[in-house]
């Protein structure tokens, strides 16, 4: 399945927060959306989703959901948002338990989904129990149980350190390898976009606005964090970014 | 200068368990008071003297009249509280959940609240009779309103981020109230309760001492109008222990239920 953007404006109050954004995500391959913080990257996103209206505008959506898909847009979110009442079997569980599945099917979908995320051996454990990074997986994999046709994912390493960030970038790369799936990536991390992104859009600062759509044809698997062309493009997306984040930063909070 | 440790100026601000200081916080004011009346700086009729309050007790208990005060205070609590409790956390989740509901009930509820309900009691004999009937909804609506509060209160403060989650995932408007909303607000809703039944154990001794041959309200009243100090005392040591068992029985609850919180 594919999304299209046409013409997002939205404001809040009076402050304009999108402005004008088109953007086509094409079925199987992973957009980054880059922008300085505030520039109304995860506005972008809920409206992606439909948790949100855009003011003018529209998202389309074209193609046929794959197979027993059960959400066709699937959120990641930056907090996890994980019940913390219930285990990790429990959380996804939870995502399942709306659509009348036989229980031999769940049990069968939560065996495989913890299988792919390397959390088989904590079915039963509560999210306090477990780090960031596992919660993060956890939620990944809750995503996957619903077999979405687009992961929208709002910066879902912020919260975790460096080196389980490239845990997990390594293990979003290899899920993408057994089985592509569309993905758009919120991030303000550059070496997150670069070693995910088959597609980057830089967003300007608030109004967003896409300042640029890059391609790199690199494939994700033969990404390496010491790639010389990634590093020349991530060095490319700072100097873009640079003034952009350095005037956003100085801007009063809007009250 | 010479090297010195650094001065540890963290910690505390973290409540912990401390088995067995309550009690003994306990036992030394009664050994306090046993010995002031012992020695006589403490006069008789100011204060009984514990062991013989613990003598009226046993008594009380052997005699078997303790049951026959006790059993009508218990009914009237638990019938009354549950009514209360249960309307209280039905009409606190719809307050939560709709903003028509909430604009037109808060200010009936904020209305309510502060009304000593002690004083409503001869309306409600008229309403609902001069026995078990008045006290119940006496109860019930003391307990009611405190409930509503804290229900609301612990709706509104259920992470909307877990909500939007529900929602991206498509879940059910049912589904979304049974599983997010209501196990999030259960802990809001314990800790009100304890504030609630508090309250209906209070209204019960009023609605007793009112009018009732029989209850711990009723029995404190006649002692207290015979000036019979030991039993009056019995009474209200009956009265904190039920304020105790209410307390520890949520408490039991609480471990059950909010496990994953530890
Ligand atoms: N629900 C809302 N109501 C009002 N203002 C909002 C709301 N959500 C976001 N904003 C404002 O819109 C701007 C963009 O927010 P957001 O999309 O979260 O930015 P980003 O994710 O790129 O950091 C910010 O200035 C933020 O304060
Ligand atoms: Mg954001």
């Amino acid at each position: 399945m594919d999304l299209t953007l046409d013409q997002l404006t939205h404001r809040y109050g009076d402050m304009l927060v999108l402005d004008d954004v088109s953007l086509r995500i094409p079925a199987g391959e992973i957009l980054c959306v880059i922008g300085p913080s505030g520039c109304g990257k995860s506005t972008l996103l809920r409206m992606l989703g439909g948790l949100e209206q855009p003011d003018q505008g529209q998202v389309l959506q074209g193609g046929e959901a794959p197979e027993g898909c059960l959400n066709p847009l699937t959120f990641v979110f930056q907090d996890f948002a994980l019940l913390p009442w219930r285990t990790v079997a429990g959380n996804i569980s939870l995502v399942l338990e709306d659509h009348g599945l036989p229980k031999a099917q769940v049990d069968q979908i939560i065996d495989s989904v913890l299988a792919r995320t390397k959390l088989s051996d904590f079915r039963d454990a509560l999210p306090r129990q477990l780090s960031g990074g596992m919660k993060q997986r956890v939620a990944i994999a809750r995503a996957l149980a619903v077999n979405p046709a687009v992961m929208l994912l709002d910066e879902p390493l912020s919260a975790l350190d460096a080196q389980t960030r490239e845990l997990l970038m390594e293990d979003l790369v290899s899920l993408w390898a057994r089985q592509p799936f569309t993905a758009v990536y919120v991030t303000h991390n550059l070496s997150e976009a670069v070693r995910l992104g088959h597609q980057i859009a830089v967003l300007s600062r608030r109004p967003g606005r896409i300042r640029e759509v890059i391609r790199i044809d690199v494939p994700l698997s033969e990404r390496t964090p010491g790639l010389p062309e990634l590093g020349a493009l991530q060095t490319r997306l700072w100097h873009l970014m640079r003034d952009e984040a350095l005037a956003a930063d100085q801007e009063l909070v809007h009250g | 200068m010479a090297e010195q440790s650094v001065p540890f100026r963290g910690g505390g601000f973290r409540p912990q368990t401390k088995r067995g200081v309550g009690v003994v916080v306990f036992v030394v004011l009664l050994l306090f008071v046993e010995w002031g009346t012992r020695e006589g700086w403490i006069s008789n009729l100011t204060l009984p003297r514990p062991s013989d309050v613990g003598a009226t007790l046993l008594d009380l208990a052997q005699s078997g009249v303790l049951w026959t005060h006790l059993g009508p205070s218990l009914t009237r609590l638990i019938v009354g509280s549950l009514l209360g409790v249960s309307a209280g956390i039905g009409i606190g989740v719809l307050i939560g959940l709709f903003s028509y509901v909430r604009a037109g009930l808060v200010p009936v509820v904020a209305a309510i609240f502060p009304i000593p309900k002690i004083a409503l009691l001869p309306l409600f004999v008229i309403w609902f009779g001069i026995d078990e009937g008045s006290k119940y909804a006496l109860i019930a609506l003391g307990t009611f309103t405190p409930t509503i509060v804290a229900t609301y209160g612990a709706v509104d403060n259920v992470d909307r981020g877990l909500i939007r989650m529900g929602q991206s995932f498509g879940l059910s408007w049912l589904s979304i109230v049974r599983k997010i909303v209501l196990p999030g607000a259960l802990p809001g809703i314990l800790s009100g309760l304890r504030v609630s039944l508090a309250i209906g154990i209070i209204l019960l001794v009023a609605a007793e001492m009112l009018g009732a041959e029989y209850g711990v309200g009723a029995y404190i009243l006649q002692a207290g109008s015979l000036y019979d100090l030991e039993r009056l005392f019995a009474g209200v040591v009956i009265l904190s222990a039920l304020g105790v068992l209410t307390s520890w029985i949520i408490g039991k609850f609480e471990k059950r239920l909010l496990a994953w919180r530890a």
